[in-house]
């Protein structure tokens, strides 16, 4: 049977608080993983082999963060994502709302477009996609 | 210099599961502070878990760099469990086994158990469970760069591999 859209929260609920060491009530859909939660980058390797585990999904490395495109220099300019950058941002993360990030562009602003709602919608996507 | 926290490696399974042993012993000047006597208490020598954990970290660690022949820079990157349900005074002989639970490009995470043996009637305890996970850290996600020399899996590896009957990568 699907899992809801409820249950997929309750499930990366779980992977957060274990692997953050957050608190259940931490674990809010707006919380942010890295200002609110203080997930650290390796944590995000952490969070995708427990969200693996979890869901029993296959991700690939750049599939939930595209850590190629803030390092190459095609895609960023003075520390802000280019036109070009920002396009491929959207095409690699339709799971998350990068309007906000739209505005800045910084790249060091770049880690706050992954709430836990972000770590939700990328996990539903992969299930509906089988 | 490095400190080799693994005396001896048993098994060596590709990809799965590397089991090494450790032979605690009060030659060792760490445990004479820990702990040291205090006006109430003897002395109460026992391996510190922080080098029981690096013990297992370099259990896993060659377990991990075993994988992609020791290829890539395999760097100890989070303690994900450190349970301990016993001490290793000297005298003891430890078992850690590490399997690999998960491997890709950018790091891997391992599982495992430390047992502690009893010489003298060969029984074992359960001593500590610790997971730890691992990055490839030339494939970190910031992009930082290192030197292209391995500095992780230097000869002091190799050599255990080689003394314990396995053979390394170039012999």
């Amino acid at each position: 049977m699907a899992l809801t859209q409820d249950d997929v929260f309750s499930k990366v609920q779980q992977v957060l608080v274990d692997a953050l060491g957050a608190d259940d009530d931490e674990v809010t859909t707006d919380a942010k993983l890295v200002a609110d939660l203080g997930a650290e980058s390796i944590d995000f390797l952490d969070i995708v082999f427990r969200l693996e585990k979890a869901f029993n999904i296959k991700i690939e490395q750049g599939e939930m963060i595209p850590d190629n495109v803030l390092n190459d220099p095609q895609y960023v300019t003075d520390g802000k994502v280019t036109d070009n950058g920002m396009a491929v941002l959207r095409q690699r993360l339709p799971h998350a709302n990068v309007d906000e990030f739209d505005a800045s562009r910084r790249v060091d602003d770049f880690v706050d477009i992954f709430t836990v709602n972000t770590i939700v919608q990328f996990v539903q996507s992969k299930l509906d996609k089988g | 210099m490095r400190w080799i926290w693994i005396d001896r490696i048993l098994e060596l399974e590709r990809g799965k599961r590397c089991l090494a042993i450790k032979n605690v012993t009060l030659a060792e000047d760490v445990l004479h502070d820990h702990f040291r006597a205090t006006a109430n208490h003897p002395p109460q020598p026992v391996m510190p878990n922080t080098l029981i954990i690096e013990a297992m970290a370099q259990t896993a660690g060659i377990l991990v760099g075993h994988a992609n022949d020791f290829t890539e820079k395999v760097i100890l990157a989070k303690i994900t469990t450190a349970r301990f349900c016993a001490v290793a005074p000297p005298g003891y002989c430890l078992k850690f086994t590490a399997q690999i639970e998960r491997i890709d490009a950018a790091g891997a995470a391992t599982t495992g158990t430390v047992e502690r043996i009893d010489v003298a009637t060969g029984k074992s305890q359960h001593l500590a469970d610790i997971d730890l996970i691992f990055s490839h850290i030339d494939k970190n996600m910031s992009g930082l760069e290192f030197p292209d020399h391995n500095f992780v899996f230097t000869d002091q590896f190799f050599d255990i591999l080689r003394q314990s009957g396995f053979t390394p990568p170039g012999g």
